[in-house]
């Protein structure tokens, strides 16, 4: 029984997931795996390459239904006439259509009745007013992650994930987009979980880490950072930073 | 009108006239080849006179006194609307089949011998088949033409659907995308260069097939008066009429089909 009031929590149980390698041996990707994301709270699963991240967040999605136990998504963002929750993610890759403009991709992600909707103050905010009627190969690949970005917060999902969506970009522009990332969030704060491999990235952004094993992926530790992101300079990042390392001393 | 605005007209009129120019070239030698070939065709059917080989001046009769009296337009009309009838059923139908076949392998692995089967199955064949199975009717001719179609259509759709990219497909799941979007956002553009490619490829096939089609056991098209001079050893009739049909479906292929893959791809098109 979930206790009242907790109702509002992303809940992971995963019992264990196994898929045959393309040797015809069977892996096994997660085992007992279990965390919550508070309402409101941005997460981070934090762990080795290989540990089953993106595996967890692919279940999480409803993209791989194959594997024992469970999950429960927030509440919120109900879907009218299926009652699906409404979520929303930010792949690795923008996935954006090639076919379609900036602000069709942006609005095609919309349900049916809000497709009119006003989406300027997302646009202004990524700094993508004036490139709304382009076609994505004419964007660099920072300019398709914040296309990627303002997809993802115009569905005002109940739950928002993010896969490494700042890998394969120069530090300077990813820096950027975690600031934008942050301000859009702040307007409109959503329950988040991002998978990331990136620590500094995990400490600037989280209000909790989850750190993860390497494989059979399961929950080492959690590590919460208490302190609002404005104060999280420099100086205290180096704090944040030796203080996990403390805690977690086999991770890199 | 100042100098100043009479200047910038002219100026116009000439980037106008620059740009027409740059456009025209290209056609300027494609009307120049077709008039060298037209003459050659002049030059050796006055060299060798016979009723077999007629001079362009006789077929250009032939084509101005059946356009006067109506036989032209009504037997054109009668084949392209077959044409037309035959080319949506064949896609429509290969287009489902194809993309089903390329989505799942197993009723591909079954299935792949049918498609194997039917592209090998002389077009003769169907239509004779047809003819005798459902009768000498329009409704025969026509499904006889989509059939002889559809195999091809299959197998080059099949081959799009295993290039979809699963990536899409993911992201519409997530975004919770309904069945008439997936389709018309991501399916179709995915497609559209197979369906193009198999497009035109159709057309060509599909309105030599009519004509046979027509031969066989029409009352009208341009395939029954073909026939019809092919009877009366009338070469001019014969030629006539072909030359009516190609370029009937010439203008179709540059007012139709370019502007319409024109537009498909304007996307890509701003790569540059």
């Amino acid at each position: 029984m979930r206790p009242v009031g907790a109702a509002a929590s992303l809940e992971v149980r995963i019992a264990e997931k196994t898929f045959v390698s393309a040797q015809g041996v069977p892996v096994t990707a997660l085992r007992d795996l279990s965390f919550d994301v508070r309402q409101g709270e941005f997460a981070c699963l934090l762990g080795p390459s290989g540990c089953g991240k993106t595996t967890t967040l692919r279940i999480l999605l409803g993209l791989d239904k194959d594997f024992t136990g469970s999950f429960h998504l927030p509440e919120g963002g109900q879907l009218p006439e299926s009652g699906t929750k409404r979520i929303a993610a930010v792949f690795q890759e923008p996935t954006l259509l090639p076919w379609r403009t900036v602000e069709q991709n942006v609005r095609l992600a919309l349900p049916a009745d809000l497709r009119k909707a006003d989406i300027d103050w997302l646009f202004d905010s990524l700094g993508l007013a004036g490139m709304r009627s382009l076609y994505p190969s004419e964007l660099s690949l920072g300019l398709a992650r914040r296309v990627a970005i303002a997809r993802a917060f115009a569905v005002e999902p109940a739950m928002l994930f993010l896969d490494e969506p700042f890998v394969s970009l120069d530090e300077q522009t990813a820096q950027r987009l975690r600031h934008l990332l942050l301000s859009v969030w702040s307007a409109r704060p959503t329950t988040a979980l991002m998978v990331t491999h990136n620590l500094n990235e995990a400490l600037m952004l989280s209000d909790r880490i989850i750190v993860l094993s390497p494989r059979p992926g399961h929950v080492l530790g959690l590590f919460d950072v208490r302190l609002p992101r404005q104060y999280r300079n420099v100086q205290v990042m180096g704090d944040l930073l030796r203080s996990f390392r403390q805690k977690f001393p086999g991770h890199v | 009108m100042t100098d100043g605005q009479a200047n910038i007209g002219v100026k116009g009129s000439m980037a106008a006239r620059a740009g027409l120019a740059a456009g025209a070239a290209p056609a300027l030698t494609v009307a120049a080849s077709l008039f060298g070939l037209g003459l050659l065709w002049a030059l050796a059917a006055s060299a060798w006179p016979s009723r077999a080989f007629p001079t362009p001046g006789a077929v250009w009769s032939v084509l101005v006194e059946e356009t006067a009296n109506g036989d032209l337009f009504y037997h054109l009309g009668a084949t392209l609307g077959r044409v037309a009838a035959a080319y949506v059923l064949a896609m429509v139908i290969g287009s489902v089949l194809g993309v089903f076949l390329g989505l799942h392998r197993r009723a591909d692995r079954f299935f792949n011998p049918w498609v194997v089967l039917f592209l090998n199955i002389p077009a003769l064949v169907i239509i004779v088949l047809a003819y005798i199975w459902f009768g000498l009717n329009e409704a025969a001719a026509i499904g006889a033409v989509a059939m002889n179609k559809i195999p091809n259509v299959v197998v080059t759709m099949r081959e799009g659907a295993r290039a979809l990219d699963p990536a899409y497909a993911e992201m519409a799941t997530v975004y919770r995308f309904g069945l008439l979007d997936r389709i018309r956002h991501i399916l179709l553009p995915q497609l559209q260069p197979y369906l193009a490619a198999t497009s035109r490829s159709g057309i060509a096939l599909i309105w030599k097939i009519v004509l046979v089609v027509e031969l066989l056991g029409r009352p009208n098209g341009v395939g029954f008066q073909i026939y019809l001079y092919f009877q009366l050893f009338d070469v001019a009739g014969i030629l006539a009429y072909t030359l009516a049909f190609v370029a009937v479906m010439l203008v179709i292929e540059l007012l139709l089909v370019q502007p319409l893959e024109r537009h498909a791809t304007r996307w890509r098109r701003r790569l540059a």
